[in-house]
């Protein structure tokens, strides 16, 4: 089985901690000048998403999670799982509701996602930065008001539902941030 | 194409220039106090037993007396304890000394240590002068805000509630889980040491805030080169030094003792064997010299780059070290 020493931690190293694929986030070497050596880390459990501390000794080895990021292209939903698929390959992959979580409020057919697997299966999905989504309902648009000021809501072709500015109307597709899930503009085209 | 790595120091050269004055300052206060500065190699054909230290090791070729394994010293204590044991009176050395294993923000594998042994002190009376060389080379630029001292055991009891000295491992371990979130699988049980490195470490240091800390009377088990003070339960006469929090400095009343020094050697390859470390052979220089005789002393070791860390208010040696271990 594959492992890595302490002395190979650094941000983004996949270990495992009680069976669960883990993210170092940052490791420290601690050590009293007469004394024993630590490595103390913090691990987001990819699982959870949950932030831990570990301390190990220095130099011991602790278990790799086989977790790798490839980008896939989403292809539909099915009801219980989302499809997505190797670009090169052609290689198809279901993730479960738990893998999509919150992106699956931004998963727009034909966009390219970051996916997390561990050991070949979908561990999580980080939808693109930014998406083009069409708005599906909101008030009527305000016409001449071009300031952005208030705002109201709108539901887009995902389901997700996002502040605009008071002049977006039905049917216009909206840049949005899935970082932030805010409005960033309207489409150009 | 062929990259350019950054060349460039990682420290300032206002950090450089603190650094310099600092030697200075440290020169003039041992100059005042009349004690000799010496020179030893930093290469020997022995190496600090101790399990928790690994040694660089290198080869002589030749002329001369080849062959044999050499290490770079982790500390210069066992050739300045021959200069003791000769007659040297009290004596000080600045110098880099090595540690395989051993890099993070307050770390780097060579460093510069500041030792100095004193003649006629006992441990006590070496804390007092840590003080006053901490309080003259700092004036005007970082001086203490605070003095305070500890024992080993007071401090674990104000900082940690638990009782060093009669807790067990397990209940460290669950001092450590429950109350402070710290987990640590693979120490195991019977490292009674490790788990009150871990409670030092993560628990009490990160809160000892600013100021000058003094701990001392170690358990008899953390003695390492000091003497042992006869009580119940036996102490350490060994000191460490915290300032804002960082440690500094380490003293010991010395062990004079060679059979005593012998055993703890002896001790220290054994448990070097178990945890399937490299064997090295115990300094034979430093044991004759102990029983022809060390004068009654008291010494300790001061790291120099965490001084001038602190005196920068830098939160890592990167920034005082002109080419850290990631840049040389």
């Amino acid at each position: 089985m594959a492992s890595y020493s302490t002395n190979e931690f650094k941000g983004g190293l996949k270990i495992m901690i009680d069976g669960d694929p883990c993210a170092i986030i940052e490791n420290e070497f601690v050590k009293p000048g007469k004394g024993q050596a630590f490595v103390r880390a913090k691990i987001r459990n990819l699982k959870s998403g949950r932030v831990v501390e570990r301390t190990y000794k220095s130099g011991e080895s602790v278990e790799a999670a086989d977790v790798m990021d490839v980008n896939l292209q989403y292809l539909y939903a099915d009801g219980e799982f989302w499809h997505f698929m190797d670009p090169k390959s052609y290689e198809q992959l279901a993730a479960s509701a738990e893998a999509v979580g919150d992106a699956v409020k931004w998963l727009k057919e034909q966009d390219t996602c970051e996916v997390t697997l561990w050991n070949g299966t979908p561990l999580a999905v980080t939808p693109p930065n930014f998406v083009m989504l069409t708005v599906t309902d909101t008030d009527p648009g305000l016409r001449g008001d071009t300031s952005g000021g208030g705002g109201k809501p709108a539901t887009l072709e995902t389901g997700a539902v996002v502040r605009v500015p008071l002049f977006i109307e039905i049917g216009e597709t909206l840049k949005i941030d899935t970082r932030t899930g805010e409005y960033v503009g309207r489409s150009k085209d | 194409m062929q990259s350019h790595p950054d060349w460039r120091p990682t420290a300032s050269f206002e950090a450089l220039k603190l650094r310099a004055e600092l030697l200075a300052r440290t020169r003039l206060f041992f100059a005042e106090q009349a004690v000799l500065e010496v020179d030893t190699p930093a290469l020997s054909r022995a190496a600090s037993t101790d399990p928790a230290l690994a040694s660089f090791s290198t080869v002589y070729n030749g002329p001369g007396p080849a062959g044999a394994d050499l290490y770079l010293h982790t500390s210069p204590e066992f050739p300045m304890k021959r200069l003791l044991a000769a007659g040297s009176g009290s004596i000080y050395q600045l110098c880099k000394v090595f540690r395989d294993g051993e890099f993070g923000a307050r770390h780097n594998p060579e460093f510069t240590l500041l030792e100095w042994y004193r003649t006629g002190f006992d441990h006590l009376d070496l804390m007092d002068e840590v003080e006053r060389f901490l309080t003259t080379v700092l004036a005007g630029i970082a001086p203490p805000d605070s003095v305070h001292h500890w024992t080993y055991r007071e401090l674990f009891l104000e900082y940690a509630g638990i009782d060093p000295f009669t807790a067990t491992s397990d209940e460290l371990r669950t001092l450590l889980l429950t109350r402070y979130n710290i987990h640590c699988e693979t120490l195991s049980a019977d490292d009674m040491d490790g788990w009150l490195d871990l409670v030092m470490t993560h628990v009490i240091e990160p809160r000892l805030g600013s100021g000058l800390v003094f701990v001392r009377d170690y358990p008899a088990s953390q003695a390492a080169l000091s003497r042992l003070c006869t009580g119940n339960p036996p102490v350490a006469a060994r000191f460490e030094v915290y300032l804002n929090g960082i440690e500094l400095a380490n003293g010991f009343y010395e062990l004079a003792d060679a059979v005593e020094q012998r055993a703890r050697f002896e001790k220290e390859r054994a448990r070097r064997a178990v945890d399937g470390l490299a064997d090295v052979c115990v300094d034979e220089y430093l044991l004759s010299a102990l029983e022809s005789g060390l004068p009654d002393c008291a010494g300790v070791a001061l790291g120099v780059d965490r001084l001038v860390m602190i005196a920068c208010g830098a939160e890592s040696l990167h920034e005082v070290l002109a080419f850290p271990f990631d840049a040389c």
